[in-house]
Parts: structure tokens; C-alpha cells; sequence
């Protein structure tokens, strides 16, 4: 847009693409215009379904065969326009002039090939170096993307790296070439918040050796937020508003945008001071793009008559901002919607589960693998205990433990004072039915060849033991008033509804009867962000009504941070940090939970902590370190005492305990930000990188 | 629950009919509707033989033995002076009778198998499915003829025979399947409803799994028509002086380089029918892997 014109590294043009299915075709992208300019990163967000995808498909001409662009124009380094290139002109440019880093690495690498081959291929075949030269250049690559022990690593299969690091050996392929334009789809999706973080610290390193630019495409705000200078949110195909990252986020002029914003939990929401805004309605189907009206009329407060006649022509709002909004001038006074929020249970109730010494030990030949490891705690009657932790600290399996889906190895686990046998089979009726469990995947949690009405009927004679069929039918839509559904929502199966839907249903399903506990897994992580809001508005009015107490599973620090009212943090099979949610993250005890809080995205830059990195992955729970678990990766290592004693509890004022050799006094000398979470401070701090 | 949302759109479903997805690729696949078109004139033949037959398909006529196909004997007369044609059409009742009698049987023992060493898994599991694999590792043909030689041969015990070979290939087919339905959620929760492994399997998992078995059971539909006709073939099935086509087959042989027709055309019949079955096989996967 300014006199930089000159550059450009992308430029799209009025691009529109449709997808052909079953004779009808469906508009997925609607006259999207964006500039790259040379050396700047630029994220498009939007939630699933809103087609960016599609785009950074165009962008690298890889497009499926059932896509036709119908208009637009992609022009490449001011030259190329990329749409009418050659084959052979494309097949030149890809992997040399234009890099592609994917979601899933692990499907992205070829299995049957060494990585330190996989990364030399690109220099053989763009560089024409001879295969010696090639790799050592592949080694001198996997330096840079901070390969530790690359000369090792290069004569590694895909399947014996991390994700983490499969990740790095795409982008040492991807950088191979030093390309102009590097085009990441969502590279961090999949994988924990610690490896994530390490990845984005990795993406904005190499953004200062490299001077490509890039298209950063994401559906999480706040990672875009964070390594983007320009953001563009697309909305049903549409490009709907576009600018500077800190400018756009802080000062949204989009309906859309603002109410994205709104609807993620932010440093200092409780579900006792503030209820979630939920965009109302849901995503709109495949191939709205194409109406001749605002695509976002149907869910906007400001919609008027002109919304639902014509398309919004881009406004600018601003330098360098632009926005498809009519009534643009009015996005910043609109009101968050002023609905109470749930009320909080009274503290002080008797205890209802107490988990004592329980251990999981999974056994085939030779080897032991103990994933849960002496874990004890205890939940309080309608109390909610947020249990966070990485992929392979055992949380889904002590929850599977609890509910009686496996059984634990040793170890007692009782309901009001009653102990529950190991094996569900073995265990009071009326005591399993107190427990029930909200799955993380809603579409495979619930059956679909049953409709709602069945499943829920189902449910209902088996929890609440009613078997008059009247008096199940009204339960049943009661149940289904008070998760929101329709009546009409009944009577379809699974495969009809949206994942929040689904989701609400199997809610709906766990509190058929009168549970006194339902363990949540995961239970928003599949959710787009809009939809993750209102159930977990829902999840919260449900437990202050019925006083259920839950067990939030979660890796998602900002959302076990705003519904739960003690925290546990877990690394590998034990609990290491447990207390108040107030005080577990605020300031951080035990160095894993900082950082954990340390890798978690945030959208405005008050929130931002300093990164504190881990060192490698999770180890395996068949071989656990000695002494502490965590000390092979702790930024806080004191030395021999860590390696070979097994840390205390340590107990602070507040009631909070967690197991380390740093005694609380100590801690409040280590961490000089501690207690001051809102400071700003220098995005590449690493002062506390261990000595 | 004063603070109470809105209720969740109507709109928030996604447009898609179950019934009508599967149907609609079915109804365009020339696959399909070929071989459903041909099977059904076989079927609707079967019941309805005795109404279209020419001739009465047993009457002798000495004076018209071994006459090629002419207007009056459309497919000649065999060494009795039978009309062909007529028994042709007959003759598909037997096998329509025993094969689907057979997959039936077979389908119902095979299921059952399948869904508990699935579920269950374990020493169960270990102990049937080992069973399961020695008894294919023998050839299927050579299993019937055993057990036929030693019950004797009649129309039940083909049925029984041709069941009892397909119980563990449907049982295989079901287990892979129940193995990946079990591991999802759904099974999960209603473990936690306190369902019983009976009403889990037969409840929740069988629904699931309605697709690869209605593939199994066409192709074993053919397999059954093809080992029946064998069967009757080696005279260890139906017999004399029924029109069966396999029956048919094995003593046409003596005249087949005088009068081929004999042979030729419940051969024919034959082959059309196990075709139709297998295009109708294939028409279904086809719709489900879509």
C-alpha cells in the first residue's frame, strides 16, 4: 500500500477458489488481496472452516483437484504470477524460491529415509551440490535450527525424533535454499505448549538470519500476535479485516475480530468475576463465501438492513488497516454482553474424592512403564480441580484410573469416604454413577448411529433409574433445555451436528443422572475458539447449579486458569505442584509450572512472561530420571542434591505445595518478576537459562 | 440458572441426510444397478418359476431327446427330452435357497464370534481366534467334502456345511472391525452409564459396524452360490432328478460333445448370477469407502 511497493515478496490479487463436490460448487475464498512484503511475517487467522488453508494451498499451487480459481492473481517476487507459471517453472521455484512448512510433521517426512538425507535431497537437487557437500551443508542446517547433536542426528528415521524436532528437520529443509517466501500452516498445532514455544522462539530466531518472508497461518491469536508484524483475519472466505498486528488486536474494527478476542480467557478471568462472550450461532457451511451480502451478518450485533443486501467493501480504517465493515465506526463501543457470572461454591466442604498412593504400571516384556507414580490428592465437594500437564505426564490415564476405565496397579480411590474398587465392574452401582466422564473428542464420544434422543435416553434409565417413559421423555428435555439444545436437536444423530453441539450433548449425557463428580478430558481442545466459549460458560453455570465437582484435564493453562479453583500440575506420573488457582500460577512455585506458564501464548503483550525454555522432551516414564523427575530439564538445576534426592513437599502461605528442593523463601529471590506478572519484559530474556 | 444463554441455533446442524448419502453414489453407480437389475431377475425367477416356465420342467419326451435349441425348445432337451429352458429357470430356486440360507447361518455364527473375541479380547480372543486361523489354513472345498461324506448328503446339511466354513472368515472380518470401533470414546462413556458388555456389543458397536458387514455378506453370498453349485456338482448336495444347475452341470458332461446346450446354458446362469452377486459386492464397498 505504500511506497515500499517496490518490496514485494507475495502479492494476491482478487483471488477467488471454489471446491467441486457432488456436482455443486462451493465458494470457499472470496476476493482475498494481501501484500508480503520482503522480510515480514504475516499471520492470517481464522477457525476452521474459514478457508486459509485454501489459500497457502493457491499460494503454493497445491491445490487439490476438485479446486477451481476463478479469478486473481498470485504474483511472486514481482514477477511470477503464479497462477499461470509452468510446471516446470513451478517445480524450479518450490523448495528453492518458495518453502512450505506443514502441520504434522510426522506425516510430512519420509518415513523410510534418513532425516540428514531428507535435508541434503534439497541442496542436491536446488543447489546441484554432490552428495558429500550436500551433507555437510545439511549438518551445518541442523545446526541452525539448534539441532542439539546434529552429526547424530542426521543418520536418524523420522520416527525416532520428537515432534518437536521433526519439526526443525522441516524447517532445515524449508530454509535449505534461503527462500523469499516461507509459508507455515499452522507448524505448531499438535504439539505441546513447551515444544510450541520452542518452535515459535526457533521461527523468530530465524527470522533475523533469514530474510524471508512469511505467511503465518494459525487459528491461536496469540501466537500470531506474537510473531507477526501484519494480521489479516479471515472470516467464510473472506478477508475481513487486515493490519498490524498490536494495532488490529488492541483496537479491533471488526465485529468479528473483537468478539474473537472476547471470547478467549484472559489473565485475570474467573468464572466467579467473568462469564465467557460466546459468538452467538455458529460457523457458517462451506460455500457461504459466495453471498452477495457481510458474511458475518447472521452472528453480528451491529447487523442492519444494508449488512444482509451487499458486501462490505474493504474500509481503510486506518494507515495500513482495513476492514469489511459497514458500520465500522461502531465496533469499538460495543458493549460486552453483561450476563453474572456463575456463582462460586462456598470453600471449606468435606472432601468428596481422595486419591491416595495411586500407581499405574502398564507391563509387556521386559519392560515396566509407570505412568501414573504415587499420585495423591484430594477434590472437595463442588469444588473444580484444574489438572494440567504435557502429553505423557499421565493425565488422561489417572482420570481413566479414577472412573474405573483401567485399572490402577496400587494405591486407594474413595468417594465420600467410600473406598471404590479398582475394576468398575467391581464397584457399587450407585457409586459409579456418581462419577462421570466428558470426553475430549465429541465426535467419536458419542454414537452415531443413535440419535440425541436415544442416547440421552439411554443414559437417563441407566443413571437416574427412572423407566416410565413419560417421565424419561421429560427429563430428557430437560436435559436438553439445560445444555441449550433444541428440541428439534433431538431427533438427528451425531454426524448432523457441530462439534459444539455434540459436545453439548455429551454434557448433557454425564449429567443424566445426579453426578457428584464428572472428569472433564480435554473436553474444549477439539472446539474452535467461538464454540470453546460457550461451553465452557456452560461446563461452569452447570457446576454451580447442580454442585458437581469436576476434574478439568486440560493443557490449556488459560482455561483451566479461568474455571478452576485448585490447580495440580503434573510431570511425568506425579503430581509436583498443587494449591489455590490463585496462588499456583500467581507467581509460579515449582519450575515447570513456570514454565509451562512461561510457553503460553498471549495476545496482548501485558501478558507475556519471560520465556523460560525446557531442555528436551519428556523423558519415558519406562526409564524415569533419579532423584527429581524433572531435573534433566529444569531451568532451575542446583546440582548433585536434584540428580539424587528425591525433593519434598514445600508449603507456602497460601496453602500451596509443591515438590522441589527450593524452599519458597529461596524462590522469591530467584525470581525477580515473581508477584509482578504484568511487567513487560524483553521477549529473548534468558538470564535464566541454565548456567 | 437464572443467567440462562440462548438456545443453540437450528442452523447449527449440518445439512446431511444418512440414509440418502449412502444411496445416492449407489444409485449412480452402473456397477451397482447392473448387477442388482440381474440379480433380481434371478430372485423374482426363483419364487416365481412355476409361473413362466414353458414346459413343465420334468416332463419326459422320449421322442425329443438330445433336440438342439429350435422355437419350440428355445434351449434344446437333454438325454431325457426335458426342456432346458425350463429347467434353467427352475433350477435357480435350489441354489437361491441354499446359498442365502447359508451366508445367513454363517453371517449370525461369524458376528457373534467376532464381536466377543473383539470386545473381550484377552484368552478368549487368543483361544477362538487360533482355532479360527487352523481351520482356514485348510482349503474350504476340501472341509465341506469331508463333513459331507461322513452326514451324508442332503439340502441341510449343504446348508450347514457352507455355514460352518464362513462362520471364521465372517468372524475375522467382524473382529477387525469391532477392534476399531471399541477403542472410541462412545464405548467408553457407556462403560461408564454401566452398560452391559451385552448391550455395548449388540447396542452400540453392531450399528457401527453395518458397513463391512454388508460388504462381507454379498461377497459371501457369492461364495456360497459358487460352493453350492460345487457341491451339487459332486453329487455331495441336492439330487436327482431336482434342476439344480450344479446337479445339472455334472451329468450334462456325459453328452457335451453331442449336445452342449445341455451344459452351456445353466452354466450361464450360473456365471450371471455369481457375477451380479460379486457387481453388487462391489458397488457397496465402493458407496461405503466414500
Amino acid at each position: 500500500m505504500s511506497g515500499a511497493a517496490t518490496d514485494l515478496a507475495l502479492e494476491v490479487d482478487g483471488l477467488i477458489i471454489s471446491y467441486r463436490r457432488r456436482g455443486q460448487t462451493l465458494r470457499v475464498v472470496s476476493d482475498v488481496s494481501l501484500e508480503i512484503r520482503r522480510g515480514e511475517a504475516y499471520g492470517l487467522v481464522g477457525e476452521s472452516g474459514c478457508g486459509k488453508t485454501t489459500v497457502a494451498m493457491a499460494i503454493m499451487r497445491y491445490l487439490p483437484e476438485n479446486a477451481v480459481v476463478e479469478a486473481g492473481r498470485i504474483v511472486f517476487a514481482q514477477s511470477e504470477d503464479l497462477l499461470r507459471a509452468s510446471p516446470a517453472k513451478l517445480r524450479a521455484l518450490r523448495g528453492d524460491r518458495m518453502a512450505m512448512v506443514y502441520q504434522d510433521p510426522g506425516s510430512a517426512l519420509n518415513p523410510s529415509l534418513t532425516v540428514g538425507r531428507q535435508v541434503a535431497e534439497v541442496y542436491e537437487y536446488h543447489r546441484g551440490l554432490s552428495r558429500r557437500d550436500a551433507r555437510e551443508a545439511a549438518q551445518k542446517m541442523l545446526r541452525q535450527v539448534q539441532i542439539s547433536d546434529p552429526d547424530r542426528v542426521v543418520r536418524r528415521y523420522p520416527h525416532e525424533l520428537s515432534g518437536g524436532q521433526q519439526q526443525r528437520i522441516m524447517f532445515a529443509m524449508a530454509l535449505a535454499t534461503d527462500p523469499d517466501l516461507l509459508v507455515l500452516d499452522e507448524p505448531t498445532t499438535g504439539l505441546d505448549a513447551t515444544v510450541e514455544a520452542e518452535v515459535l522462539d526457533l521461527v523468530a530466531q530465524l527470522r533475523a538470519e533469514f530474510k524471508t518472508a512469511i505467511l503465518f497461518i494459525s487459528h491461536n491469536l496469540g501466537i500470531v500476535a506474537r510473531l507477526c508484524e501484519r494480521v489479516g483475519v479471515l472470516y467464510a472466505g473472506r478477508l475481513i479485516e487486515e493490519g498490524p498486528a498490536q494495532e488490529l488486536f488492541a483496537d479491533p474494527r471488526h465485529p468479528y475480530t473483537l468478539a474473537l478476542l472476547r471470547c478467549v480467557p484472559r489473565l485475570g478471568m474467573r468464572k466467579d468475576s467473568h462469564r465467557l462472550d460466546p459468538i452467538p450461532g455458529s460457523l457458517p457451511p462451506l460455500g457461504t463465501a459466495a453471498i452477495n451480502a457481510c458474511v458475518y451478518a447472521p452472528r453480528c450485533p451491529l447487523a442492519r438492513e444494508r449488512c444482509r443486501a451487499e458486501p462490505p467493501p474493504p474500509y481503510a480504517v486506518a494507515a495500513q488497516r482495513s476492514t469489511r465493515c459497514f458500520f465500522h465506526e461502531e465496533v469499538p463501543a460495543i458493549a460486552p454482553s453483561d450476563r453474572g457470572a456463575a456463582q462460586a461454591v462456598e470453600a471449606n466442604q468435606p472432601v468428596l474424592l481422595e486419591i491416595e498412593h495411586l500407581v499405574k504400571t502398564y507391563r509387556s516384556t521386559g519392560t515396566a512403564a509407570t505412568v501414573v507414580a504415587d499420585v495423591s490428592f484430594a477434590v472437595r465437594r463442588g469444588e473444580v480441580l484444574g489438572l494440567v500437564g504435557e502429553s505423557g505426564s499421565g493425565k488422561s490415564s489417572l482420570a481413566k484410573c479414577i472412573v474405573g476405565l483401567i485399572e490402577p496397579t496400587a494405591g486407594r480411590i474413595a468417594l465420600d469416604g467410600a473406598t471404590l474398587s479398582h475394576a468398575a465392574a467391581g464397584r457399587d452401582p450407585a457409586l459409579r454413577r456418581e462419577l462421570q466422564m466428558v470426553f475430549q473428542n465429541p465426535d467419536t464420544a458419542l454414537n452415531p448411529s443413535h440419535t440425541v434422543r436415544h442416547i440421552l435416553g439411554g443414559a437417563v434409565r441407566l443413571l437416574s433409574g427412572l423407566r416410565e417413559k413419560a417421565k424419561v421423555e421429560r427429563r430428557i428435555a430437560h436435559l436438553a433445555a439445560s445444555v441449550r439444545l433444541r428440541p428439534q436437536h433431538l431427533d438427528l444423530r451425531p454426524g448432523a451436528l457441530s462439534g459444539g453441539l455434540k459436545q453439548r450433548v455429551a454434557i448433557a449425557r454425564a449429567f443424566a443422572g445426579a453426578p457428584r463428580l464428572v472428569l472433564c478430558d480435554e473436553p474444549t481442545s477439539a472446539l474452535d475458539v467461538s464454540v470453546q466459549a460457550a461451553i465452557l460458560n456452560l461446563l461452569a453455570e452447570l457446576q454451580a447449579s447442580q454442585s458437581v465437582a469436576y476434574l478439568f484435564i486440560s493443557h490449556d493453562l488459560g482455561v483451566v486458569r479461568y474455571l478452576a479453583d485448585r490447580i495440580a500440575v503434573m510431570y511425568l506420573g506425579e503430581i509436583v505442584d498443587i494449591g489455590p488457582a490463585a496462588s499456583v500460577f500467581n507467581p509460579p512455585h515449582h519450575p515447570y509450572t513456570e514454565a509451562l506458564l512461561s510457553a503460553m501464548p498471549a495476545i496482548s503483550e501485558g501478558e507475556r512472561r519471560a520465556r523460560i525454555k525446557l531442555h528436551g522432551t519428556i523423558p519415558s516414564p519406562s526409564n524415569p530420571p533419579s532423584g527429581c523427575r524433572f531435573h534433566t530439564r529444569c531451568p532451575r538445576y542446583l546440582g548433585d542434591i536434584c540428580r539424587d534426592q528425591v525433593p519434598p513437599w514445600q508449603r507456602d502461605a497460601a496453602g500451596h505445595l509443591y515438590h522441589c528442593h527450593i524452599a519458597p523463601s529461596d524462590l522469591a529471590r530467584l525470581q525477580p518478576a515473581a508477584g509482578k506478572q504484568r511487567t513487560v519484559e524483553p521477549r529473548g530474556a534468558e538470564s535464566k537459562e541454565r548456567s | 440458572m437464572s443467567v440462562a444463554e440462548p438456545l443453540a441455533p437450528v442452523e447449527e446442524t449440518v445439512p446431511r441426510r444418512r440414509a440418502g448419502e449412502l444411496l445416492r453414489p449407489l444409485l449412480r453407480s452402473p456397477t451397482f444397478l447392473v448387477g442388482s437389475a440381474i440379480l433380481a431377475f434371478w430372485v423374482l425367477d426363483a419364487i416365481f418359476w412355476p409361473a413362466i416356465v414353458p414346459q413343465d420342467p420334468q416332463a419326459l419326451n422320449v421322442a425329443q431327446t438330445l433336440k438342439p435349441p429350435s422355437p419350440a425348445h428355445w434351449f434344446g432337451t437333454d438325454d431325457l427330452g426335458r426342456d432346458v429352458l425350463s429347467r434353467t429357470l427352475a433350477g435357480a430356486s435350489s441354489t437361491l435357497t441354499v446359498a442365502p440360507a447359508a451366508t445367513a447361518l454363517g453371517l449370525l455364527g461369524g458376528t457373534l464370534l467376532g464381536l466377543v473375541t473383539g470386545y473381550f479380547r484377552g484368552l478368549v480372543d487368543d483361544i477362538i481366534m487360533r482355532a479360527v486361523d487352523s481351520l482356514l489354513a485348510f482349503p474350504l472345498i476340501v472341509i465341506a467334502v469331508l463333513v459331507l461324506a461322513v452326514l451324508g448328503p442332503s439340502v441341510i446339511n449343504v446348508i450347514l456345511v457352507i455355514a460352518f466354513v464362513f462362520t471364521p472368515i465372517v468372524a475375522r472380518t467382524v473382529r477387525s472391525a469391532v477392534l476399531g470401533e471399541r477403542e472410541r470414546e462412545y464405548v467408553s462413556a457407556a462403560k461408564l452409564l454401566g452398560k452391559s458388555s451385552a448391550a455395548i456389543m449388540f447396542g452400540e458397536i453392531l450399528p457401527n459396524i453395518t458397513g463391512p458387514l454388508a460388504v462381507e455378506v454379498t461377497i459371501r453370498l457369492g461364495y456360497a452360490i459358487f460352493t453350492s453349485a460345487t457341491l451339487s456338482f459332486l453329487s455331495l448336495g441336492i439330487q436327482q432328478p431336482s434342476p439344480d444347475w450344479g446337479l445339472t452341470i455334472s451329468l450334462g458332461r456325459a453328452f457335451l460333445q453331442l449336445a452342449p446346450w445341455i451344459v452351456l446354458f445353466p452354466a450361464a446362469a450360473l456365471a450371471t448370477l455369481i457375477i451380479a452377486v460379486n457387481l453388487v459386492a462391489d458397488g457397496l464397498r465402493q458407496a461405503f469407502e466414500e
